[in-house]
């Protein structure tokens, strides 16, 4: 039952890393181009993406943390005592973003420092949020008179912490990347796609890198959470041969859509690896998942509804996608 | 730093967001119903009118739902990092209603999505209005379980505390809470009546500045009738509101009347001040037996005094002002809605008249107000418990620091974000007026609808 619940809950953050970094990225390529006058190659297709999606990325956020404080209770008070200004402070910046689409796509266009400000928030989102994993992986918690307590300075401090920073904000300009090129391609703008393919090569190399330089730290830092790694070697392995696979077709300006779906591999692979080297704890070493389990009637009524909604969902978000994600008409610009 | 103390900056900061979310939130549950209505009508009379009114209103209303979500979000996830112990206790056995919210609103959104950019891909228009059944549908349903939420703090059951630990977690238990039902109905009546009281402000404003009058006409029509509709209910679910606290937490409802002794034929207190030493009110307005009526349905029933209840346990008295808000304002709008209805009947002239509507354009705001003051009321009535005889705000507040420094960030957060809702849906609006986009409704009525959002 706890390993269903944190998988159900780690899927839902894989949703959330893979469409929020496709929304930060695509907010960043945005402002950036603004600034640097290619403004009309990539607003028209990131707004016509983002717009009607942007909500359903935020659910994906809500309904992870909904659901680690319904089946992991005590998360709730570890997590969010330590995580008081963090957590604030990644709240204030999609505020910053969600108001941009409100004033922004549904209002009026074309206020150029919010614009920065839009792109700004969507690159300090990941760095805010991806602190969470370094201090989930443990070392910088201590526990004081029984309430945990966050050492900021050895957070910020540590080499790792900012190596997983870097990594967040490299593979969400990659995947975003990725994604725009095959929707570019999808709305037959060909200025868009080839601008797109030059960005998400560009920060390919720096990815894997980034990656690997997280995996050596590790080492050091958290030694039974990289023996873990090295024991689902193979699971790095294959992601790592997906990742190059997807390079390749890009390369190759070929075979776009198999590039994205080789994309969510690489990186399914990855994070489901992590997450199974991290088990079974969710604050190492204080909090497992074990420790932290709610009793069974919330857990079995818990199970029972997300199937229930997911039922509702499914049908409503394809049709959903149906209209705006593979609807040609629609993503080239036909229909309003 | 004024804020020092976590749990009262963790109290401030609360109070904060849920003050600026309940605002969005109000409006999130009750423009769907209006929007559908004005859709329905228009279909039904085939006059372009009321089809301008739902899309115009839909266009409004997706500014706020976008920022609603955005403080939504924050109030969500604040609840863990303000009231972590809260939330862990809670977590055990309340996080089903809370899981439930977010199913109900990513598809309430969803559809949003699908409406809003849909206006002129559906050949029947029939098949359009029907997106907005699951709009209207998601969003009282939301209302609904975070109600419950809401409910379960104060009336916590399902569950028993053994030495310290929770056991025997009935969940489902829990959502039936018995302080939900009342709560419930009272937010989706109040929802209802604030947002059409909403519109008809800017229908009657508009009707002032002399814009395009039938369309207004039409608008302002509407809206008052569904609003006295609403607050009627409102108030009629107040009252049993008053019998559920008078059975269930008869603290509050002393500490709102400022009714002090036990006693039978209790009068109501609207008003007056207090001296606390002698519990004596002044300047009040007393009226005999009300206190009862409204507590037991019987002028002589006998209800419990603050006094029963230990100093400690007993809720701020200043939630007595809240309650004069609410009812005050509450039953004005009653009258002002029976006044423009039963004048528009008899056609009176005084209805049409300047200073009738700038009161109309009064009413939106003071319900809003109401809105606040009744869940000022609900808060702070509560004190000094965050769930009800088993966990108080003291125990449950963070430990960390820094509280006070994410108010004051909080605080310029929201003031961009209302700033920032007001002066959009004025832009909108302003460079949108009713007249061009009738006109060319009207043109394009014959070859199917090519109208842009």
């Amino acid at each position: 039952m706890e390993i269903l619940g944190i998988s159900v809950l780690w899927t839902f953050l894989f949703g959330y890393v893979i469409l929020g970094s496709i929304d930060f990225g695509a907010g960043f390529f945005n402002a950036y181009s603004i600034f640097t006058g290619k403004e009309r190659v990539l607003s028209k297709i990131i707004q016509r993406y983002l717009s009607p999606v942007w909500e359903v990325t935020n659910v994906f956020f809500v309904f992870f943390f909904v659901g680690i404080v319904g089946f992991f209770p005590q998360s709730a008070f570890y997590f969010g005592t330590i995580l008081l200004v963090p957590g604030s402070i990644a709240l204030i910046l999609m505020a910053i973003r969600g108001s941009y689409y409100a004033f922004e796509s549904y209002g009026t266009k074309g206020h150029k420092g919010y614009a920065f400000m839009y792109g700004l928030a969507g690159l300090l989102i990941p760095a805010s949020l991806s602190v969470v994993l370094a201090i989930a992986q443990g070392g910088f918690v201590e526990i004081v008179e029984g309430s945990p307590v966050l050492d900021y300075f050895a957070l910020f401090t540590s080499p790792l912490s900012w190596s997983i920073v870097v990594l967040a904000l490299v593979a969400v300009l990659y995947i975003s990347a990725v994604f725009l090129t095959w929707y570019a391609d999808k709305a037959k703008d060909a200025d868009a796609r080839d601008l797109m393919r030059k960005y998400a090569l560009f920060w390919a190399v720096p990815l894997i890198v980034a990656a690997s330089g997280i995996i050596i730290e590790l080492y050091s830092h958290n030694r039974a959470l990289f023996d873990g790694i090295m024991n689902l070697w193979y699971m790095f392995a294959i992601s790592f041969v997906l990742w190059a696979l997807t390079v390749w077709f890009i390369w190759k300006r070929r075979n776009y859509t198999t590039a994205v779906w080789l994309l969510i591999g690489q990186f399914a692979f990855a994070f489901y690896g992590y997450g199974i080297a991290h088990y079974p704890y969710l604050l190492y070493p204080h909090l497992s998942i074990y420790e932290g389990f709610t009793n069974q009637a919330m857990a079995i009524s818990l199970v029972v509804v997300f199937v229930l909604g997911l039922a509702l969902l499914i049908p409503s978000l394809y049709l959903l996608v149906r209209l705006f994600l593979f609807d040609k008409d629609y993503i080239q610009g036909n229909k309003e | 730093m004024i804020f020092d103390d976590p749990v009262f900056a963790s109290r401030m900061l609360t109070l904060l967001t849920l003050s600026v979310h309940i605002l969005y939130a109000t409006v999130g549950v009750g423009i769907p119903l209006m929007i559908i209505i004005a859709q329905w009508i228009g279909i039904k009379k085939n006059d372009n009118h009321y089809i301008l009114m739902a899309r115009r209103w839909a266009r409004g209303f997706v500014i706020t739902v976008a920022v609603g979500v955005v403080t939504g979000t924050i109030i969500g996830l604040q609840l863990s990092l303000l009231w972590p112990n809260f939330m862990e206790l809670a977590g055990n056995i309340i996080a089903l209603p809370l899981f439930m919210e977010v199913f109900a609103f990513f598809f309430e959104a969803i559809f949003l999505g699908i409406y809003l950019y849909t206006w002129d891909r559906f050949e029947n228009q029939k098949k359009h209005f029907l997106l907005l059944i699951p709009v209207a549908l998601g969003a009282g349903m939301s209302a609904y379980f975070i109600t419950v939420v809401n409910g379960f703090m104060n009336a916590p059951q399902g569950f028993d505390i053994v030495d310290g630990t929770l056991v025997n977690a009935n969940p489902v238990l829990a959502m039936f809470n018995l302080a939900a039902p009342t709560k419930v109905a009272h937010v989706l009546a109040t929802a209802y009546m604030t947002s059409a009281f909403i519109l008809a402000t800017i229908a009657a404003f508009c009707l002032i500045r002399g814009s395009k009058q039938a369309y207004h006409k039409k608008a302002l029509h509407m809206t008052m009738k569904i609003g006295l509709i609403f607050s009627i209910a409102a108030a009629l679910i107040g009252d049993f509101s008053g019998k559920y606290l008078a059975e269930y937490q008869p603290e509050k409802l002393a500490a709102a009347e400022w009714h002090f002794e036990t006693e039978r034929g209790a009068p109501l207190v609207m008003y007056g001040v207090l001296d606390e030493e002698t519990q004596e009110v002044k300047y009040g307005i007393k009226i005999p037996y009300a206190l009862s009526i409204l507590a037991f349905g019987s002028p002589n029933a006998e209800v419990i005094g603050l006094n029963e209840f230990p100093v400690e346990e007993q809720p701020p008295l200043e939630v007595h002002y809240y309650f004069d808000i609410m009812v005050t304002i509450g039953s004005f709008m009653i009258v002002v809605a029976l006044l423009y209805w039963f004048g528009m009947r008899q056609g009176y002239s005084f209805v049409t008249s300047k200073w009738f509507r700038w009161i109309i354009v009064l009413g939106g705001p003071l319900s809003m107000l109401a809105i606040e003051a009744g869940w000022w009321l609900a808060e702070f009535g509560r004190q000094p418990w965050i769930l009800r005889g088993i966990m108080t705000v003291d125990q449950a507040a963070t430990s960390s620091d820094y509280v006070g420094h994410m108010f004051v960030l909080f605080a310029i957060l929201y003031a961009i974000l209302m700033i920032g809702t007001l002066v959009i849906l004025r832009k909108i609006f302003a460079n949108n007026p009713v007249e061009k986009e009738l006109a060319k409704l009207d043109a394009e009525k014959g070859g199917g609808q090519t109208w842009k959002s």
